[in-house]
């Protein structure tokens, strides 16, 4: 049966929650529960999903979900996971396969949460990880996190006449998660949402400690219409900004093929965060995407 | 079987944790805490208890996964001291306000900088305003019994609070003393299997930890303050039943008193000082000074109505303190006896001594230094200063 069709019906995240008009990281966790269905424990860490899906005294959440703080998901998840395990040996609950999920926004993940996340990767729990990236910290009023890249405009990177708004390259984080040799690890944009799907149950499946990282664009932030949520997320994978992949094993193949790929000013062009770029650093930041999509093998 | 045997306040806290079945341990290793880990690990490896222990990478972590581990429904256990207990700070909190029944034992240990490993009150006392039930035990074998009343107190549906079972660094962790230890059978009579009524469970899903508006956060606030105030009753009734069932215990589990009756002047203890305490008391009541005794056992609840039955008829109440709240009122302790006693009819004069700050000995002199400061003020009637530092070099 197509992919498509195997999503259901059923939504595990409730309309009526808080998001923003054309929030990218609703829609992927949307996705989620539609991907991984009602098995699951949920961890999120502090930031937008939390904040816009659970008003006491009312959730968007038809699964078990807990909020506990900003840089611990994966180390809640690593609680979770061992009780779980620890209670079915013991026999206190009856074997069963339940998913936990550890979600966290860039700054819960590339920043702040990195250590904890390190750690529970490390020690191979079974859980999946899921980065909702939308590359600085929304949820306190745009401000810059280690995955905002580079020539971006947020709140603490203004440009000005001594700034071009961020200096850093984005950290790469999929790679360092990688590096710590996890049964899989894969990026994903929710304008190829079968791919993230069949990413995230993937991920799910897997024995031991999985990573999705979603790019979730975000219309508040980026400065984008907020109809332009799923073209700006295109852009940035057909630009090669943000290519799809997946490391099975370790072996890194390329998801999403882009056989013309676009000038990344297509990318840049679409929102705000960008519109005080010069040509000078556009150039730069072509050079820097040309050379990741060569390291990726992407033409 | 109550069976004597010798043994590190660290190893009786480890053996409680045993006999409590924990399902899940998550701990960092820090001095002088780590002997009680290290215990567990070999209680693991050896197959002696089934748990899962997270070997974490901070005491951050440690607790946060206490924390998912104890909404999962589990019996988790950790332990730490100063810097890690500093370190896990935020998630005291959050472990308090969601109302999860962990317990932790905390080796006292002073708080850097300058780094100093030895005990000292200051790390727990600093987290005081927490959540959390705080406990401070004499001995070996009260860290023994405390920590396996704890979880039953923690687990009580009436309380659910996280529980700190606070054991002097080194002078009780790494001291060997003769415990009475229950068996497996024994403890199964105190301590019944843990069932939370809500936990997270696909079958039943529940939303923890949503934020609260400024409609809603009071009265959680509320909800908590009330929780740990009628923690009391349970302390008091766990207390009774241990003493019932084994044949000791602590005071009425939150105060311990000596000779307070007819005394004047009554020293105010916390810990494992309270022993060196106890002979100065007995040496001056035989030079027939009116002198008595009261521990903290609880200081979360803090127990403000027992005090004041127990000081009413003093005219001098001493307060030794191991910790030190910089720029205020010396010890964490004064400042709460105080405030206690302030609105008795008749109250007597409350002053404060510093004193064994980053593990500095603990003497009987030092006590009977204290009791004479103490009868000074009695005979000026008149608190000259708030609190002093005992035993300072010039």
């Amino acid at each position: 049966m197509a992919l498509v069709k195997q999503l259901g019906k059923e939504e595990l995240f409730a309309q009526g929650h808080r998001g923003c008009a054309g929030c990218g990281e609703t829609i992927a966790t949307r996705l989620l529960g539609k991907a991984i269905g009602k098995d699951m424990i949920v961890i999120t860490a502090t930031g937008c999903l939390e904040i816009i899906s659970s008003v006491y005294p009312q959730t968007a959440w038809r699964v078990p979900w807990f909020h506990v703080a900003f840089e611990n998901a994966a180390a809640v998840a690593s609680g979770v996971e061992a009780a779980l395990k620890a209670q079915m040996r013991k026999g206190k609950r009856l074997p069963e396969k339940i998913h936990v999920i550890g979600l966290a926004g860039d700054g819960g993940t590339y920043d702040i949460g990195l250590q904890a996340l390190s750690g529970a990767l490390e020690r191979e729990h079974d859980f999946l990880f899921v980065c909702f990236d939308n590359e600085a910290y929304m949820n306190t009023g745009i401000q810059r996190s280690g995955s905002t890249p580079y020539g971006a405009w947020t709140t603490t990177t203004p440009p000005g006449k001594c700034s071009i708004g961020e200096d850093h390259w984005k950290k790469n984080l999929p790679a360092i998660v990688a590096a710590h040799n996890i049964p899989y690890v894969a990026t994903a944009c929710i304008t190829y949402p079968l791919d993230l799907v069949s990413k995230l149950r993937k991920g799910a499946a897997v024995n031991g400690p999985a990573y999705v990282q979603v790019l979730t664009p975000c219309p508040t932030g980026w400065r984008f219409d907020s109809n332009l949520t799923i073209e700006v997320g295109r852009l940035a994978v057909q630009t090669g900004y943000y290519p799809l992949y997946e490391i099975e094993d370790g072996k890194l193949h390329v998801t999403i093929k882009i056989p013309e790929r676009k000038p990344v000013i297509e990318f840049l062009k679409v929102q705000g965060r960008f519109r005080h770029l010069k040509e000078k650093e556009i150039a730069n930041f072509q050079r820097f995407v040309d050379a990741q999509c060569k390291q990726l093998g992407i033409p | 079987m109550v069976k004597r045997v010798g043994i590190e306040g660290s190893g009786a806290v480890a053996l409680a944790a045993k006999l409590a079945d924990v399902d899940v341990i998550s701990a960092y290793p820090i001095t002088p805490q780590t002997h009680i880990v290290e215990t567990l690990s070999r209680y693991v490896a050896d197959g002696e208890l089934d748990a899962e222990f997270i070997k974490v990478e901070s005491e951050h972590t440690a607790l946060s996964a206490c924390v998912g581990a104890a909404a999962i429904g589990s019996r988790v256990f950790t332990a730490t001291s100063s810097q890690g207990l500093a370190l896990m700070h935020e998630m005291l909190y959050v472990a308090a306000g969601c109302r999860l029944p962990i317990v932790m034992a905390v080796a006292n240990r002073a708080l850097s900088a300058p780094l100093n490993i030895w005990c000292d009150h200051s790390d727990s006392m600093a987290e005081r305003d927490s959540g959390w039930i705080q406990f401070y035990v004499e001995s070996s074998q009260e860290a023994f019994d405390t920590t396996l009343q704890a979880f039953k107190i923690a687990e009580d549906m009436r309380v659910l609070l996280p529980v700190m079972v606070c054991l002097d660094g080194f002078i009780l962790s790494h001291v060997i003393e003769a415990v009475n230890v229950l068996d497996k059978d024994e403890v199964a009579k105190f301590l019944p299997k843990f069932s939370p009524k809500y936990v997270l469970d696909p079958k039943h899903p529940v939303t923890m930890g949503a934020w609260a508006s400024p409609d809603f956060y009071l009265e959680f606030k509320m909800q908590q303050d009330e929780a740990l105030r009628k923690a009391k009753k349970c302390i008091v009734e766990v207390n009774e039943q241990y003493g019932r069932l084994f044949g000791w215990k602590y005071g009425n589990g939150l105060i311990e008193t000596v000779q307070v009756e007819d005394a004047d002047v009554i020293l105010v203890t916390l810990g494992s000082m309270t022993g060196v305490a106890r002979v100065a008391v007995n040496k001056l009541r035989a030079d027939g000074k009116r002198i008595g005794l009261l521990r903290l056992r609880s200081f979360r609840p803090f127990p403000a109505e027992e005090i004041r039955e127990a000081a009413k008829n003093a005219k001098v109440i001493a307060v030794a303190s191991r910790d030190v709240s910089l720029g205020s009122f010396g010890g964490a302790a004064l400042s709460e006896v105080r405030s206690a006693l302030y609105e008795l009819n008749k109250k007597p004069h409350v002053v404060g001594y510093v004193l064994g700050l980053g593990g500095r000995d603990i003497k009987v002199e030092d006590f009977l230094t204290i009791a004479n400061k103490a009868y000074e003020v009695l005979s000026k009637d008149k608190v000259e200063k708030d609190f002093d530092f005992i035993g300072a070099k010039e």
